[in-house]
């Protein structure tokens, strides 16, 4: 792990096929009240994957499911076709950082890394720069403002080099020119190769980045399709509501 | 982060070489607050230190506990104030050799109102009866010091059985005992010595002395080189020496508080 | 008598008075010592009750919040039988040395800043946890991050800690033996006074000593809020 970069760039194009994901049956109770599933699917395409649904639909709790922060109660949850797990990483919706200065939130992960500790600050400098926070190094994560807060967590999830990334409504949260810059950095990790796995309730966005769309209702996947079919000729009735602009629940 | 974690290290190795020095002659002395409260052993102490180069360390507490610190091999020689206690010491094997050092006596405080009327008494059983009689309060040290164990006997020859809401058990030292007694008003029996130093008198006043069952005898003890073979026994029998020589029971006849003298040397 | 007694505290102040300095001095080093070495063991033992769950856990905590409550003499009387040559330790001489009273104060301290620093981290934790397991660290490789994490948090916990072994006379009377110039501090000095009948002196030692737990707890105030804000 010590170029971790270099350890998986893709050759030119970026669009290598990245890990597949695959849930089989997959169900999650908690406490006895059912919330999820079962359900099944095959992420194996390039992506980005948004997961779409209503509030309380289990997008959250889809994406803890695949990147491993809860197991799942019933079913099993593979990466091409293996249980190997790839390198992943995971933005939430409240950046989560810790009480240091901006630098040494990302020294802090690269160390958990195991990174020689004479690399850290090199690539931690490099990744500021990337998400355009260079100038914000020295100042503690927490004074930061939301937007480069988010970009921080970017930041941090871009030093791991990860073959999936998770996204939890990353952008909910922030004004325009913020969730631009996330959006923009979403991409840009898209085009590395990464796996983009993102929930958002935000329909403009989700047209803005998906490739293909996975719609939640009420805890059941109503719908796995590319995002031309679904933001067009959307199936389930649930789907066709939520294209619609209308509230459901 | 590592640095602060260096500073730290760095100020506890200081700290720790700084608390394990200690002087190479000493002798810890376990003894009672009675000379410590007076101020005997500031008086004392240097010249002995002067004579010698051995510092002694006093660990002042109420008799009974001087006599379980130096059981328990806690201290490398004893001066304390019960002689029947100390006899026992001697013949259970803790103790080889037990001497005379110096005595003052017990007098009896109370408040200047005397309700008991002991100022009259002729004795002190007499004294400790009137107490009795009028149920006034009497504030015993109830800690199995020497003191205390000195007034047990007083009740016992006076033929009362202390007893009731008048008689209170204090469960404390000397010094404490006397800061109670101001406070309620009550009797007390005190060893003169801390009587003099005591500087929180209040409305309390010596009202009996002189009899002369209120005698208050110390001894040094020299501990059992069998029981307790790691103690310092050369020093320690230096310092009992020296006590009952011509210098130390001189150093103890010099010793005054307001121009009093407050322990009377008496080796043999 | 208070104003007699403010005046001999701030006489005592001015004037430096050797014995007082050297009483201070120990008094300080003692609490300070027995402070740091209760941190060291003290903060991973919270925080790795914090971290780990085990059988029993709900008892281990149950007892160090007990033991927070441990009263001084029981704590001396413990050590003192541990350290008198009929105990266990006795080989090592320690009685009635400030080694000893060190040990008692870090008996009363430890369960303090164990059981603060358990409370503290495992709050932390609620809001770390997800992004912790999300970068793959193992519940010893939060610990030292948590730790730094709640630098501020356990500043407190510790001026709480050094409050108690700085005021506790007790265990130190027991194990230390008041001993003029050895094992002498500033509380059990005020003991000694107190019995002496020397009410205003009693007081007065007091009253420096309140201050001195006052600046100190002033400057880590100090200390913890110009990093606080410096580091958010």
């Amino acid at each position: 792990m010590t170029s971790l970069n270099a350890s998986y760039l893709p050759s030119s194009s970026g669009l290598l096929a990245p890990p597949a994901l695959c849930f089989d049956e997959v169900a999650f109770s908690h406490e006895g009240k059912h919330l999820l599933g079962p359900c099944s699917f095959t992420l194996d395409g390039i992506g980005p994957t948004m997961v779409m649904g209503p509030n309380g639909s289990g997008k959250s709790l889809l994406l803890r499911l695949a990147h491993g922060l809860l197991s799942p109660t019933r079913g099993k949850i593979c990466w091409s076709g293996q249980e190997l797990c790839p390198r992943q990483a995971m933005v939430f919706q409240q950046p989560v950082l810790l009480r240091r200065s901006a630098i040494a939130n990302l020294m802090h992960a690269l160390a958990v890394n195991h990174v020689p500790r004479r690399e850290r600050m090199k690539l931690a400098m490099e990744a500021l720069d990337r998400f355009g926070l260079a100038a914000c190094a020295k100042v503690p994560a927490r004074v930061l403002s939301g937007g480069q807060q988010q970009r921080l967590t970017l930041a941090r999830a871009w030093l791991l080099s990860p073959q999936v990334l998770f996204l939890d409504e990353p952008t909910s949260a922030l004004d325009p020119a913020a969730i631009k810059a996330v959006e923009a950095a979403v991409l840009e990790f898209h085009q590395q190769g990464t796996r983009i796995v993102m929930t958002t309730h935000d329909i403009h966005q989700a047209r803005r980045l998906a490739g293909d769309v996975l719609f939640l209702s009420g805890g059941t996947l109503c719908e796995h399709t590319s995002a031309d079919a679904f933001f067009n000729q959307p199936v389930s009735p649930k789907a066709q509501a939520f294209v619609a602009g209308e509230l459901i629940e | 982060m590592r640095k602060t974690f260096k500073l730290m290290l760095a100020v506890v190795a200081a700290m720790s070489l700084t608390l394990s020095a200690y002087a190479a002659d000493y002798i810890t002395l376990a003894s009672t607050t009675s000379t410590e409260n007076s101020g005997l052993f500031d008086a004392v102490l240097p010249k002995f230190t002067d004579a010698t180069g051995i510092e002694v360390r006093v660990v002042a507490v109420g008799t009974g506990q001087a006599f379980e610190i130096a059981r328990r091999g806690d201290a490398d020689s004893l001066l304390v104030h019960d002689t029947a206690g100390e006899q026992r010491f001697v013949e259970n094997g803790y103790a080889s050799e037990r001497a005379d050092v110096m005595y003052n006596d017990f007098v009896l405080i109370g408040p200047a109102s005397d309700p008991a009327n002991i100022r009259t008494a002729e004795n002190a059983a007499e004294a400790f009866s009137a107490i009795a009689k009028a149920e006034a309060p009497f504030a015993s040290r109830g800690d199995d010091s020497g003191t205390n164990r000195a007034e047990l006997r007083r009740w016992e020859s006076a033929g009362v059985e202390p007893d009731g809401d008048w008689y209170r058990e204090l469960g404390s030292g000397m010094g404490p005992t006397l800061n109670t007694a101001a406070a309620m008003d009550a009797y007390v029996m005190s060893d003169r010595a801390t009587w003099v130093a005591f500087g929180n008198r209040q409305n309390l006043t010596l009202l009996f002395e002189g009899d002369k069952v209120l005698f208050n005898q110390y001894g040094s003890l020299l501990l059992s080189e069998e029981k307790h073979p790691h103690l310092k026994h050369d020093l320690a029998k230096q310092w009992h020496n020296w006590l009952l020589s011509e210098e130390g029971q001189q150093a103890i006849a010099d010793f005054h508080v307001d121009g009093q003298q407050l322990f009377f040397p008496n080796a043999k | 008598m208070e104003d007699n007694a403010f005046c001999v505290a701030l006489s005592l102040l001015v004037s430096l008075d050797a014995a007082l300095f050297q009483i201070v001095v120990l008094s300080l080093k003692v609490s300070l010592m027995a402070v740091l070495i209760a941190a060291v063991l003290g903060f991973p033992l919270g925080a790795a009750v914090a971290l780990w769950r085990f059988p029993g856990r709900g008892g281990v905590i149950v007892v160090l919040n007990a033991l927070m409550g441990l009263p001084p003499v029981v704590a001396g009387l413990v050590v003192y039988l541990l350290l008198s040559r009929a105990g266990p330790l006795g080989e090592l001489g320690f009685l009635f040395t400030p080694g000893a009273m060190v040990i008692a104060q870090v008996v009363l301290v430890l369960p303090i800043l164990a059981a603060l620093s358990r409370q503290k981290i495992e709050e932390m934790l609620g809001e770390y946890r997800e992004q912790f397991i999300s970068l793959g660290m193992s519940r010893a490789r939060m610990m030292p991050t948590l730790l730094w994490d709640a630098r501020f948090a356990l500043l407190t916990v510790l001026l709480a800690g050094f409050g108690r072994a700085s005021a506790e006379v007790g265990a130190v009377m027991m194990v230390g033996g008041n001993i003029d110039g050895v094992t002498r501090v500033m509380t059990t000095a005020i003991v000694l006074e107190t019995g002496k009948g020397n009410l205003p002196l009693a007081l007065g030692l007091g009253l420096v000593l309140l201050t001195l737990v006052m600046l100190i707890n002033a400057g880590a105030y100090l200390v913890g809020e110009v990093t606080k804000r410096r580091l958010g």
